[in-house]
């Protein structure tokens, strides 16, 4: 018996943090072609719901209702789990996100570890999808979206030694914890620069939506896909975004903190400060959608490897040595 | 030179400064109107859907001469007459169809009497395809319904013609 209360204890905080992800995933979209609209001097979606608010409730009515073509010469188990799985995987990362001090589903010691393998596991979903298609623009866009993801997967990774060598801990709270004197956004400014652009690259949005670029790939992996299966692959797609942002203002901007321990500022929630600061990263994300036209593919690789790699290399030797001699490293 | 543009690439000036001119951007007036509760304004030689107008006596002004028929490069238009029992000659059958017409606004032109027009409706779109084959009681309908707007255009281009 109390086996299944705990059962249902954990069923019930998944459910408390799901729902609101996926709800923000679908306001997030909406945001997203809002922002995107209002800087070409469009008016975007405005029409379902106030402001448009509910434009994502009724896609999603619409890819529900819509019927799911599987092509015959496709693999078709593979077909169906790769839209699962990229969801799924775009899920599950949330469960080590800290929204305050004690509110966190999983408190693991290596919770930074975590996202960073769930994260990269993600690109299994997207060349499962482009491989069992069995055609040749998936087939093209996974390719390039795995080469992508796995090179600037390199560079976040050494991005967050940086900010692990300031903490001395993998738990996102102690992560957080170590900000609340200065966020690490100030000392370790570039590297925020370079895991935002990492980040751009990480979930295949604008500049570097090579994948999914319509002038050449039709719509990359996701070409074969229709209705319901569609939409898991779009929703997993922001929910990564979403973490991503989550992730940014995390190891640069405090988490929860907020941004000055006065009395009207630390009345607020911390997940209140969280949920504002994703959305901060997340309009930046939008804005340079708006902005910026798409990479070649060399020029891509070419950031990737040739410039952020060295210099998130280099930074790190220079923050090691900035803290061994100083004295300033973490005791553990 | 070359350390300006050094620089200039390093610290990403013409990406931030991009960031916030689209920032800027946002908080201008919109280009675009909201569409299907605000209208743009239309010319009154706009070329839309077409009329059969009539007199204000209520007698429909086609003669029948069928110089629209003629002109028609699409070969829309399809005219059959016969004489009245007062001995005018009036049109039995004036069908346009909509998916052949190009609206070119030949038929206007060539109308000597402006019974045909087009008028600045040009949200007639339907679900079949029958709906699109106009015979000449739709056609006079739409003339009563929109005589008020066709006659002010047509008197307001009149210096024009």
């Amino acid at each position: 018996m109390e086996y299944i209360n705990v059962v249902f204890q954990e069923v019930y905080k998944i459910i408390f943090l799901l729902v609101p992800v996926l709800v923000s995933v679908a306001m997030i979209v909406w945001l997203d072609r809002r922002v995107w609209a209002f800087v070409q001097k469009r008016r975007g979606p405005n029409v379902v719901g106030p402001f448009g608010l509910l434009q994502s409730l009724a896609d999603a009515l619409k890819y529900i209702f819509k019927e799911i073509i599987i092509p015959s010469s496709s693999n078709k188990i593979i077909f169906i789990l790769a839209p699962i799985i990229t969801m799924t995987l775009a899920l599950i990362a949330w469960a080590v996100i800290p929204f305050g001090e004690n509110e966190v589903l999983a408190n693991i010691n290596v919770g930074i570890l975590y996202i960073f393998a769930v994260s990269s596991l993600g690109v299994y979903g997207i060349i499962m999808g482009g491989w069992a298609s069995n055609s040749k623009y998936p087939f093209l866009g996974s390719i390039r979206s795995a080469a992508q993801m796995v090179s600037y997967e390199v560079s976040i990774g050494i991005i967050i030694i940086n900010v692990l060598l300031c903490v001395g801990s993998l738990n996102l709270s102690d992560i957080v914890m170590a900000q609340e004197n200065m966020w690490f956004v100030i000392p370790l400014f570039p590297m925020f620069i370079i895991f935002f652009i990492s980040a751009l690259a990480e979930t295949n949005r604008p500049p570097f939506d090579l994948p999914e670029a319509e002038a050449e790939l039709v719509a990359g992996y996701q070409t074969e896909y229709s209705g319901m299966m569609y939409a898991m692959f779009w929703l997993g797609e922001y929910a990564n975004i979403l973490l991503m942002c989550a992730l940014g203002s995390i190891l640069f901007l405090g988490g929860w903190l907020s941004p000055i321990d006065l009395y009207p500022f630390n009345l607020i929630p911390g997940a209140i400060w969280l949920i504002f600061k994703i959305l901060f990263l997340f309009f930046l994300f939008a804005l340079v959608k708006a902005v910026v036209p798409r990479y070649r593919y060399d020029q891509l690789m070419r950031l990737g490897w040739k410039i952020f790699l060295p210099l998130s290399l280099i930074y790190v030797v220079l923050t090691a040595s900035y803290l061994f001699y100083f004295n300033l490293l973490p005791t553990i | 030179m070359k350390l300006s543009r050094f620089f200039k690439t390093v610290l990403m000036a013409d990406f931030v400064g991009s960031l916030f001119i689209a920032f800027k951007e946002m908080f201008k007036s919109k280009k675009t109107i909201n569409y299907p509760f605000e209208k743009g304004k239309i010319s009154p030689r706009y070329r839309g859907e077409h009329a059969l107008r009539r007199y204000p006596n209520g007698e429909e002004r086609c003669i029948a001469c069928k110089l629209c028929e003629a002109v028609c490069p699409a070969q829309a238009i399809t005219i059959e007459s016969a004489e009245r029992s007062d001995g005018s000659r009036k049109t039995t059958r004036y069908d346009i169809d909509m998916m052949k017409c190009i609206y070119c606004g030949l038929c206007e032109e060539s109308c000597p009497v402006d019974a045909i027009v087009q008028g600045p409706n040009f949200e007639f779109s339907t679900e079949t395809r029958e709906e699109l084959y106009y015979t000449k009681e739709k056609l006079l309908d739409n003339g009563d319904r929109w005589e008020n707007i066709l006659a002010a255009n047509i008197k307001s281009d009149s210096p024009y013609r």
